[in-house]
């Protein structure tokens, strides 16, 4: 009798050891909208932010402590993003949140955040979000600026010195037309036309037509599919020759499908690397990681990777370096994640600092043409 | 110079307007009521027709009557179990119902046939054909053709056949036409068939143009219906001509004011003629005999 106590007794602390030795869970929070009209941001940043969850586990967690994920949709809504929030630190008790997907719902969220001291890594990319810096707010995408000014930079080398721009109507569209307009400024460039079009529009010949007239040397056009691929389409209708620009917002084997080849023959973008990454030189820094994303994504959900889809791979990088660092709580995540140097995400390479929550710079976008229906990497 | 091209432009979209506001008048005139889920049986002609092509590799003309007849089908459902168990619904909340099918129908199709926007291919080509200063495309045309077809069809069937008189008599006073001895369902459900027939026909053919995804209706359905009201919600010549001044008018505005307005000059045009021609711009003002 006396040796079964016994045996029972080591068996007991036998398991409390063992639980004492796997560390204690780590919870984290996601807010995408992965339905309504912003659902093609949101539903990559999900699934991309699941399938990293699942392969970390089942590699046996980080230090040992499992990765638990709550995701919950926003449908795109600023109010119910805060809600959310709300939800996710009170009630789910994560320690930090990657999302939400929208530049007006992370505008909102950021007070909830500041005011609970849990970081949050915002999968937008409008420049308000980091630009005062704010000390518990992070975000992976590029801001619109960088992508304006690679092309401006294009623009310069090709000796070209007025500008048509053209740009949709949403938040996408005014930021990048403010950011075109102020910068084209400074680098000397004479804007020449300045036309707008609805996200739903579905024929942009006026606009193409008052833009033919002005003759400038190269047209920029800024917005997501379809729009864009409109425009492409009315630009060979109309038989406008001139060089056109289109922004990082269509950087996708989609976009030249929409407007078709012919049409998109000669069309030049910035375009974050993951949508090229099988043209870049082998010692690419990104090279890798770009690879392994893009390969287990097509191999978990059958579509192509998006650069959205990316946004939310280096929010979880981000939150998984701290943590490899020893960061279990909120505070020293967020300290973690600042202090993190050098990291090479898919959206770039991220130099965090306490005075750049973004981190990302011009070689975050590679220049690209379209040449028979594909990518060409531009030099 | 440019004036030819913007004219032609307007022309393009006018006739899609056009066209989706015919399909909205039909409905009207027999049952009262607007159907807000007609962008939605557009939206499903193009969507049908990209489906048929890509799914069930079926050759272009086949694809597209098979999605007329499939968004036909919805419209027939549409109305048997949705319109008309609800005998004595007033028109109001007979309008309500069509918003959320038009909710439905969209969720249901992003759902189903995901959200990515998706190309038709052209039916003839896509080389520009120069008129004067101007170009259009092939797909113009066929846009043009059709929607000159449909007016001619759609004015004989409702002068020249029994059934499209008994349609136009049941618009004009329903319990008159039922007494002499019109069966009013029918005519409702056939209009109900005509017009998500017509409406989806209108998204087959301006799909290789515009592109289609699920949530297209809304915009085109709204445009459509300013068409309608511009033509006083006759099944007639009226309505394309107030689709089509509607698309030269978003293109002049477009084209020599400013592109951040134009879909504002189309909603204050809707607004002006609601409140300064309620009856639209070519109909005279109905006289009431006692």
């Amino acid at each position: 009798m006396r040796k079964l106590v016994g045996l029972v007794c080591c068996f007991v602390l036998l398991c409390c050891t063992s639980a004492a030795f796997a560390a204690a869970p780590i919870r984290i929070g996601g807010l995408f909208a992965v339905t309504g009209p912003a659902s093609f941001l949101g539903e990559p940043e999900k699934n991309t932010l699941e399938m990293l969850v699942k392969q970390v586990n089942a590699r046996g967690g980080i230090k040992g402590s499992k990765i638990e994920l709550v995701v919950y949709d926003t449908g795109g809504d600023a109010t119910k993003a805060v809600q959310l929030a709300t939800k996710l630190i009170k009630n789910d008790k994560v320690v930090a949140i990657v999302g939400p997907s929208t530049t007006g719902e992370t505008m909102a969220v950021i007070p909830v955040c500041e005011k609970e001291q849990i970081p949050l890594i915002s999968c937008a990319a409008g420049i308000k979000i980091t630009d005062p810096v704010k000390k518990w707010v992070f975000k992976t995408p590029a801001n619109d600026h960088v992508a304006a000014e690679k092309i401006l930079i294009q623009a310069q080398k090709a000796k070209q010195k007025t500008l048509a721009i053209i740009t949709v109507s949403d938040a996408f569209g005014a930021s990048g037309r403010e950011q075109l307009k102020q910068m084209a400024a400074k680098r000397g460039f004479k804007i020449v036309a300045d036309e707008v079009y609805g996200p739903k529009d579905t024929d942009m010949t006026a606009q193409l037509t008052k833009i033919k007239a002005a003759k400038p040397d190269a047209i920029i056009c800024w917005g997501t599919n379809p729009g864009p691929a409109v425009i492409t389409r009315n630009i060979k209708q109309l038989g406008i020759k001139t060089p056109v620009y289109q922004s990082h917002g269509v950087a996708s084997k989609k976009y030249i499908e929409l407007a078709t080849p012919e049409a998109a023959e000669g069309v030049m973008l910035p375009a974050g690397k993951l949508a090229v990454y099988h043209l870049l030189k082998k010692n690419d820094p990104q090279a890798k990681v770009l690879k392994e994303y893009a390969d287990s994504y097509r191999r978990n959900y059958n579509v192509e990777p998006s650069t959205f889809g990316g946004y939310a791979y280096d929010g979880f990088a981000l939150i998984a370096a701290a943590v490899k660092g020893g960061a279990q709580t909120p505070a020293a995540i967020r300290d973690g994640i600042e202090k993190n140097g050098k990291m090479v995400g898919v959206s770039g390479i991220f130099h965090m600092s306490a005075a750049d929550h973004n981190g990302l710079d011009l070689s975050a976008f590679e220049m690209v043409q379209v040449r028979k229906g594909d990518w060409v990497i531009m030099h | 110079m440019e004036l030819l091209q913007f004219v032609i432009s307007g022309l393009a979209t006018g006739s899609i307007y056009a066209l989706i506001g015919l399909s909205f008048a039909i409905i009207f005139n027999s049952t009262g009521i607007i159907n807000f889920a007609q962008g939605e049986f557009v939206m499903l002609g193009g969507v049908l027709t990209i489906c048929a092509i890509t799914l069930l590799k079926l050759p272009l003309l086949a694809a597209i009557l098979a999605a007329v007849a499939g968004t036909t089908l919805v419209g027939i459902i549409f109305e048997r179990f949705a319109i008309r168990p609800l005998k004595n619904a007033t028109p109001l909340s007979l309008i309500i119902i069509t918003i959320g099918a038009s909710i439905l129908i969209r969720g249901v199709v992003m759902l189903l046939f995901g959200k990515d926007t998706q190309a038709l291919p052209a039916f003839s080509g896509t080389t520009p054909i120069e008129v004067g200063s101007a170009t259009l495309l092939p797909q113009h045309l066929w846009i043009f053709g059709v929607t000159i077809l449909v007016i001619i069809g759609s004015r004989l069937f409702f002068h020249h056949t029994i059934t499209g008189k008994a349609m136009r008599a049941c618009s004009f006073n329903r319990r008159a036409a039922s007494l002499v001895g019109i069966s009013v369902w029918r005519m409702v459900l056939l209009s109900f068939v005509i017009s998500s027939a017509l409406g989806s026909l209108a998204g087959v053919i301006i799909a290789p143009l515009t592109m289609t995804a699920y949530d297209v209706g809304v915009m085109l359905g709204l445009k459509g219906f300013c068409a309608a009201i511009m033509g006083g919600m006759g099944s007639g010549l009226g309505t394309v001509l107030g689709g089509l001044i509607l698309g030269i008018l978003e293109s002049l505005g477009a084209g020599l004011l400013s592109s951040g307005y134009k879909d504002a000059i189309a909603f204050f045009i809707l607004l002006l003629i609601l409140f300064v021609r309620p009856q639209g711009l070519f109909k005279k003002g109905e006289t009431e005999r006692v």
